[in-house]
């Protein structure tokens, strides 16, 4: 076995049988859903309870819509009152209820004065769908004074969905800008937070051998170099191992979940709902479920993901070789700050940058930062999911190539010299001394 | 035969220079004393042999031949700044750095299982680094160092960390070494290691060579015509022909004193004169130490 791999192997072996890591791969897919999931249930759980809203109708123009609304929502319930402002109120600050909503004699044309009293503020939501129940009360009231039926008025309304096809070299391709962002931004990041993982790894394990002292035992058997490279590929195939763990548990638990939600049984339904006459927009609702479902389909997923593990292990070699190179100059984690910043920098630009790339995809700045190798990791993980050309893939590919073809050799030299020195104050002056010598 | 041989050894550091045209011949199955005090560029000249850095002139031959990436089987090395990784296993520790040396993994297992039961520590192979004492440490790091049997063994303070009794265990297992045919290059501030195990000797101040052959003649050449006498009755205020260094009472009144004599005078003519004047119980000539050597030469430049 050459010496390189035998390194390597110590690297991974020593990571993939810690603790942590077992426990991270595992963990990781659920946090992702945990992440998805927390949020909706949360607001659930907030709105669990239920909520009496007392109703004074001046007006009497209201008739029962209120009521109505309160079928649809069962954690709220409207009821009428006609008792005076002052005592109805005074109910509310007692607790019993959960607001009041006076709405005082007015003219269709000019509703003022309607207010809701509350003894803790109400919700942005319930503000809303009073707003828009008054409104389509206003409305209906409008419509039959100007004798407009309902019905002439639900046929004017036209329900219109544009496709987006994108003409790429293999033909057409359907896809949807809402789905192609949410797996750029999702590629983008998951790219960003490796590299500064792993990063960070590399940086912390070359510290660590240079602090305990057991490099001088190891480079006299094997060259710098081949510690320094052996323990940036251990490392990474560390973090591959653990993405393709998180994709394979990922696929696994959206298997488990998607056979209750299977497209076909979308379509069963849809058709159902049709054939029974169900009210338009529930269909519509579905129609647009089964739209994102098109729409991820029609991202290549292996292509995807064989162009994130690409920038992935690019983006990740470039940069551990700066981070390896940063822990050979520096003897503690102080040490290692004054020379994080440049590394850092390129890296959080292409994150802050990821919105303007959204906005225009195939832009220059989107050109450029997707040809740097520096940020063109994060930045392509945004563009790919859009499409784009050919060329402009593969030169960005073999730029990154070259760039960390050209970090490791920069790495290399400040490597060989740093892990030999102790006690020495590093700057940039004595790195670049370092960068020329003859070792 | 030399097994290794330094040439013009220069190199320069940024501000200072670390080694001036360090020749060096260090024949088989010696012990080699490579000594000097702290920042003299014995540490740089040993980097240099196990290829970690590179002399920016002269040569290292080993075995005659000039030194290349595959004698890296053939140096065993013990830094003096050394260390383990603590969250691995003694055995899969010691298998890693075999396996580097260039052994074969059932191999490497076999002589490392050896050398468990040479030190006395069979069994330890499935505990932690981390566990173990810095003097138990040591005791792997020198497994480490010889466990692919190389034909020269370099050690940079060997004995620091350990106990009495372990420090003469590795002082067996480094004699014996050289029984079998290895050659041991021996950095140490210890005189009396040196002066107890060491054959040949070199000494290195300020960057340059100051000293070097073996053990006996350095000594030899260290000889200044001294003798230590123990007699009873005064030589103080005789006239002798001897140049009278020290004189001291011991505690049973004898008298201890140094003679210098002139060159070209024998022992014999010394005692003979002695006789004459007073009663002798010990007569020895006074051999310079390697440490007295050392001061001498580094405080002298």
């Amino acid at each position: 076995m050459s010496k390189i791999s035998l390194i390597i192997k110590r690297e991974y072996l020593t990571r993939v049988r810690k603790k942590s890591f077992i426990v991270m791969t595992l963990l990781g897919p659920l946090l992702f859903a945990a992440i998805l999931i927390v949020p909706v249930w949360l607001t659930s759980m907030d709105s669990s309870e239920t909520k009496i809203i007392s109703v004074i109708d001046e007006s009497g123009l209201l008739a029962d819509s209120f009521m109505q609304e309160s079928a649809g929502d069962e954690n709220i319930i409207y009821t009428y009152v006609k008792e005076p402002v002052e005592y109805a109120k005074q109910r509310v600050n007692e607790g019993y209820q959960f607001g009041l909503l006076y709405i005082p004699d007015f003219q269709p044309e000019n509703p003022e004065g309607i207010t809701f009293f509350s003894e803790s503020s109400p919700s942005l939501s319930l503000v809303n769908s009073m707003e828009k129940t008054l409104q389509s009360r206003i409305r209906d009231i409008k419509l039959v004074r100007s004798n407009i039926s309902r019905e002439t008025l639900s046929e004017l309304e036209t329900n219109v969905d544009i496709q987006t096809i994108s003409l790429t070299e293999t033909g057409e391709q359907q896809g949807s800008a809402g789905v192609a962002s949410v797996v750029g931004y999702v590629g983008a990041f998951l790219i960003y937070t490796f590299i500064f993982l792993y990063g960070a790894q590399v940086m912390r394990g070359v510290m660590e051998e240079k602090s305990n002292r057991i490099v001088e035992v190891v480079i006299s058997s094997v060259r710098p170099f081949q510690l320094m490279m052996g323990k940036i590929v251990g490392v990474a195939s560390v973090g591959l191992t653990q993405f393709l763990l998180w994709i394979a548990l990922t696929f696994g638990l959206a298997t488990l979940f998607m056979q209750g939600f299977s497209p076909e049984e979308l379509m069963q339904q849809r058709t159902q709902q049709i054939s029974q006459g169900l009210p338009e927009a529930e269909s519509a609702q579905a129609e647009m479920a089964l739209n994102v479902q098109e729409a991820l389909a029609s991202v290549d997923v292996t292509g995807f993901i064989l162009t994130f593990i690409f920038y992935f292990l690019g983006g990740y070699l470039l940069y551990g070789a700066l981070f390896a190179a940063v822990g050979s100059a520096s003897d503690s984690n102080t040490d290692t700050q004054q020379f994080m910043l440049p590394i850092s920098a390129p890296l959080i630009l292409s994150i802050v940058t990821l919105g303007a790339v959204l906005n225009e995809p195939n832009g220059t700045l989107a050109f450029w930062l997707s040809m740097i190798p520096f940020t063109s990791p994060v930045t392509m993980m945004m563009r790919v999911p859009f499409g784009i050309p050919g060329w402009e893939l593969l030169l960005s590919m073999l730029l990154l190539i070259g760039g960390f073809v050209f970090t490791t050799w920069v790495a290399g030299r400040i490597y060989r010299v740093g892990i030999l020195m102790h006690g020495t104050k590093v700057n940039y002056k004595v790195i670049g001394k370092w960068l020329f010598s003859n070792s | 035969m030399n097994i290794l041989e330094a040439q013009q050894i220069s190199k320069r550091y940024a501000k200072h220079e670390a080694l001036q045209e360090v020749s060096l011949q260090i024949p088989q199955q010696s012990i080699f004393g490579l000594l000097g005090p702290n920042g003299a560029g014995k540490t740089t000249l040993i980097r240099i042999i196990n290829q970690i850095i590179n002399a920016d002139s002269g040569q290292i031959l080993i075995k005659g031949e000039k030194l290349r990436p595959s004698h890296i089987a053939d140096i065993g090395y013990l830094p003096e700044e050394r260390g383990l990784y603590p969250k691995m296993k003694v055995g899969e520790h010691l298998l890693y750095l075999a396996q580097l040396k260039g052994l074969k993994s059932r191999e490497a297992v076999h002589k490392i299982n050896e050398w468990f039961d040479r030190l006395e520590i069979s069994g330890w192979s499935e505990k932690k680094i981390e566990d173990l004492s810095k003097g138990m440490q040591q005791k792997i790091q020198f497994i480490a160092t010889v466990v692919h049997e190389p034909d020269l063994i370099i050690l940079d303070e060997p004995f620091s960390g350990f106990d009495p009794i372990n420090a003469n265990l590795i002082k067996d297992e480094i004699l014996k070494l050289r029984e079998k045919g290895k050659t041991i290059i021996f950095s140490t501030h210890r005189m009396e290691s040196v002066e107890e195990m060491c054959s040949h000797v070199a000494l290195i101040n300020k960057s340059r060579k100051i000293l070097d052959g073996t053990k006996a003649e350095i000594k030899n050449r260290y000889r200044s015509n001294t003798f230590q006498v123990v007699h009873s009755g005064k030589l103080n205020g005789l006239n002798l022909m001897y140049e009278l260094l020290e004189e001291k009472i011991l505690e049973n009144h004898d008298i201890s004193s140094t003679i210098r004599v002139s060159e070209g005078k024998r022992p014999n003519d010394l005692l003979a004169e002695l006789i004459q004047h007073v009663e002798v119980h010990a007569f020895q000539e006074k051999i310079p130490s390697i440490n007295e050597i050392f001061i001498k030469e580094v405080q002298g430049n």
